[in-house]
């Protein structure tokens, strides 16, 4: 099978990448393009260990094929500090002890951040609920939905002090 | 009870504080690198062909046309594997498992194995490997294969532990025996008996992370494995002599660990990968699909277990009885005898016997699960615990504290216990505000006692001071969930410097001595242990360096607060001396500061927990929620109670899937139908509360701060708390675990009828 040219968007960098039409965007990240960040726990979906965004969705990437990543927008585990700045998930990950072995972090992490973007303060329910499909098997869960309660609290908190600033400058 | 004050009133200035963990960083920007992440020049894809059936005669392996596709670079059946265990019965079970000799013994049993260019060639090369099977009759039941009429998987197992030895081989391996007094005697004694059997399903430990390893074997016989393991001193061991390498020419660097549990203790692919590599001549990475893991690495023991236990009327156990039945795969295992001798530790008891029955089937062999074999027997012990106070009328915590076992009870296993936690965890249910929460319609309450043993073992630890003051710890004891930061916290506690001064690493198996695998929650109080030594040895380098300096005896040297101090008032005008002083002159004083420590921490000190379940069942369908859960477990010492939190919670969530959920699914056909995350289904978040905990802190007198093992008792009670919450909730006893949908309506049904 010939390899396709894909065209690509990740972490805000333009990429290229030449792969098989049915090779999966995971395996693309992980053996391609060096960002082994995203994990294989199970190449069927249900563990969740790969999630990647695609277009800002949430995916597993063992579930999407390389090629149809061709001029999407993808971001993985590996840009979400910025600048070297921790994301408050990541912050929070580490302070609250969320993970053990950590296999499954980078998948909850991208999970997380999907859930805080379209529900910046979800219930207790709606965070268990939206985790769901990421599998970890060391912290039974509880220090992680303490993680993500925490970082929901702390970036609603930056967001009101952002919408202040921006208050105070147009009056 | 049991609190030596001598170790509690211990004045810690880092020990107990919640610092963030040294790989922290790495693991949430996905930089850590786990078994899978690495990759070695020129690298080749190994695969492996596995058995369709459960039990087959292999009568032939044809590789030829395999070896001609293009990119195939090496092919390895057991004919590369020669059988150099010289007559040790457990080397030979691992290389017979690690690739199948003449017979598949069970469904995924590994049969050859390729390594190609590409996973797209070496899969290929596995449809062209021709196997002919003469299938055989199989048994995947541990009761069906204790029955005469059971196919025999082994001819050369003639049962153990018996008399009169047996004359014909059976699918019996060992039985074995614990206990003291008299059962009879106590049975007779008793005004009230319950007798009741249980079985449970066979669990993985369902670690998120798949085997993964990349070997390079050199033709001058060296060699290099990197591996996501739990030991990877013991790996190196096992491999180099199933190999017929030289131990020391093959150094094993140990990934980071994507979860174990007891499953990455045992290889299963790592010498095939070492084989192949020696084959081809170039290196060979293997990783298993989530399939293999289930068919073909090491899952918990399925069991039967009978339990009858007499009491007087007041209270009082006067007789206890077991027979577990545990199968260990298609190879010989420990795994009853580990049940017998745990099942009823948590008791005070004058007469008990527990008989440990050790099967074989036609599944995969089986490996450790955290505290391997004890939630079988807890389930067993403490359902029927349960059933005996509800005759007796009393209240079942108040039964349990009645008998709890003591500082001075024989334990049923045999020793005499020291300053123990049972009675205190039980206290602390009572005190518990959960014991006393509002329960609804269709909701109950169920508690239940768990026992884990622990373990020390061999370890070996350095500790290195650089000229900036700053430390290196190497320690050869993987990290699972934390250890390194329990472990800097120690150094930084000995050495009184601040933990973010200290750096803890795995060192591979080329930068310290043997070590023993993370096993029996022996991580954080082995290395712990070596550390603090390590340190102290450290310290009196320092002590004689800081005298050096100054010029004057070493007896005059004292080390506070991680600063060397002249005593006397001679000495008075001499300033004290920092670690970080010591350290830049070092070059000129006697070349570079290190403490080391090699050591067999024995006592690793038992660990009690007690649990408290709420469950709601839904009468309709027979699905059972955790609705709340509480952990009370003696520590010991925690030296970061947030990990020891998280090995709490981990615990009890496993055991929670494993008593509602999770089951190894085989067909007529001896073939496992649920090799996935999606049919073997483990708690997910949405299924579970938030896990309470409760440490308490009961010193263990053998280490210098107290510290017990904390990983693996947590397991132990859940599959009885939920028994016997759902008992509580639905007026049921449930006999066989898991406790799914089906077999609670089937049992509610039976109620009805």
């Amino acid at each position: 099978m010939a390899a396709h040219l894909v065209s690509t968007t990740i972490n805000g960098d333009a990429v290229e990448f030449a792969c098989p039409a049915d090779e999966s965007l995971l395996s693309a990240l992980r053996n391609r393009l060096g960002l082994s960040g995203a994990k294989e726990g199970c190449g069927t979906g249900d563990c969740g260990a790969c999630s990647v965004t695609l277009d800002g969705r949430l995916v597993c990437s063992c579930l999407v094929l390389g090629v149809e990543a061709n001029g999407r927008k993808i971001t993985t585990i590996e840009g979400m500090a910025e600048n070297g700045v921790l994301h408050p998930l990541q912050e929070n990950f580490i302070e609250y002890a969320a993970l053990q072995c950590g296999i499954c972090t980078p998948g909850f992490l991208i999970a997380a951040k999907v859930l805080l973007e379209r529900n910046p303060n979800p219930t207790e329910t709606e965070i268990r609920y939206a985790l769901a499909g990421n599998l970890c098997r060391c912290t039974g869960y509880d220090k992680i939905v303490r993680a993500v309660q925490a970082s929901a609290r702390e970036l609603r908190q930056i967001e009101k002090r952002k919408g202040r600033k921006k208050k105070g400058k147009k009056s | 009870m049991g609190n030596d004050p001598s170790y509690t009133n211990q004045k810690f200035k880092v020990i107990g504080s919640r610092v963030k963990r040294p790989d922290g960083i790495d693991k949430v920007t996905g930089r850590a690198k786990y078994g899978a992440d690495h990759n070695a020049p020129g690298q080749l894809v190994g695969l492996f062909l596995r058995s369709p059936h459960a039990h087959a005669r292999i009568k032939k392996i044809s590789t030829a046309r395999a070896e001609k596709l293009s990119g195939v670079k090496a092919i390895i059946t057991c004919d590369d594997l020669p059988d150099l265990t010289n007559g040790d019965t457990e080397a030979r079970d691992i290389l017979e498992n690690c690739m199948a000799r003449g017979r598949a013994l069970y469904d995924g049993h590994a049969i050859a194995a390729v390594a190609a260019i590409d996973e797209k060639t070496a899969k290929k090369a596995l449809q062209l490997i021709k196997v002919t099977y003469e299938a055989l009759p199989h048994v995947t039941d541990v009761d069906d294969a204790l029955k005469p009429d059971a196919p025999v998987l082994h001819d050369y197992i003639y049962t153990t532990g018996v008399e009169p030895k047996p004359k014909t081989p059976s699918n019996l391996c060992n039985v074995s025996e614990f206990g003291h007094g008299d059962i009879e005697a106590g049975f007779a004694e008793a005004d009230v008996i319950v007798e009741k059997s249980y079985k449970t399903e066979q669990v993985h430990q369902g670690y998120i992370e798949p085997h993964a390893c990349v070997a390079s074997v050199s033709p001058d016989g060296t060699g290099e494995l990197w591996v996501t393991t739990q030991g990877h001193f013991s790996f190196r061991s096992v491999c180099a002599n199933l190999l017929g390498m030289d131990v020391a020419k093959l150094k094993v660097t140990a990934s980071e660990i994507g979860g174990g549990f007891g499953g990455k203790t045992h290889v299963w692919t790592e010498p095939v990968a070492l084989a192949l590599s020696r084959k081809a001549n170039r290196p060979v990475k293997v990783v298993m699909t989530r399939e293999e893991v289930f068919r073909a690495s090491g899952p918990a023991s399925s069991t039967s277990i009978d339990v009858k236990i007499g009491a007087k009327n007041d209270g009082t156990i006067t007789a206890a009885f077991a027979a577990l039945r545990y199968q260990g795969g298609a190879f010989p295992g420990i795994w009853a005898m580990l049940g017998a001798m745990t099942s009823f530790a948590c008791y005070n008891l004058a007469n008990v016997k527990a008989l440990g029955y050790d099967v074989v089937v036609n599944r995969p062999k089986v490996a450790a699960y955290r505290a391997p074999s004890a939630p079988m027997a807890a389930f067993a012990v403490e359902s029927t615990m349960d059933l005996l106070a509800k005759k007796l009328r009393m209240k079942p915590l108040d039964f349990r504290i009645k008998n709890a076992a003591k500082e001075g009870t024989r334990a049923s296993y045999g020793p005499v216990y020291g300053p123990i936690g049972i009675g205190p965890t039980l206290e602390a249910v009572k005190k518990h505000p959960h014991m006393r929460a509002r329960l609804k319609k269709n909701q109950g309450r169920g508690m239940a006692c768990g026992f884990w043993f622990n373990f020390g073992g061999q370890t070996c630890t350095d500790l290195n001071i650089a000229t900036d003051g700053s430390v290196t710890l190497t320690v050869g004891t993987i990290d699972v969930g934390g250890s390194r930061a329990s472990l800097s916290l120690i150094a930084a506690e000995e050495l009184g410097i601040p933990y973010e001064q200290v750096r803890a690493h795995i060192g591979d198996t080329g930068s310290l001595g043997h070590n023993d695998m993370t096993d029996g929650s022996r991580g954080t109080f082995s290395s712990g242990m070596a550390t603090i030594f390590a340190a102290r040895q450290a310290v009196e380098v320092m002590r004689a360096r800081a005298a050096t300096m100054w010029d004057i005896p070493v007896e005059d040297v004292v080390w506070e607060s991680g600063q060397a101090k002249a005593t006397g008032k001679k000495h008075r005008k001499l300033k004290a001396l920092s670690l970080a002083d010591i350290a830049a002159a070092s070059p000129n004083t006697g070349g570079p500061i290190a403490g080391h420590n090699e050591s067999v921490p024995d006592n690793a000190g038992v660990s009690f927990a007690s649990h408290i379940c709420d469950v709601e069942v839904d009468p309709e369908t027979g699905a059972t929620r955790v609705i709340r859960y509480t952990v009370i477990q003696d520590a010991g010492k925690a030296i970061h109670p947030t990990y020891v939190e998280g090995q709490f919670q981990g615990g009890a969530a496993q055991g929670i899937g494993w008593a509602l959920n999770e089951e190894y699914i085989y067909g007529d056909d001896g073939r496992l139908q649920n090799p996935g995350f999606l049919d073997y289904r483990i708690p997910v978040c949405s299924d579970l509360p938030f896990i309470d905990t409760q440490i308490l802190e009961i010193p263990n007198p053998h280490h210098p701060y107290g510290v017990r093992g904390v990983g693996e008792t947590s397991i132990v009670p859940p599959l009885a708390a939920i028994g016997n919450a759902l008992s509580n909730a639905m007026g049921v006893r449930m006999d066989h675990v898991p406790m799914s949908p089906p077999r609670i309506l089937k049992a509610l049904a039976q109620l009805d009828g």
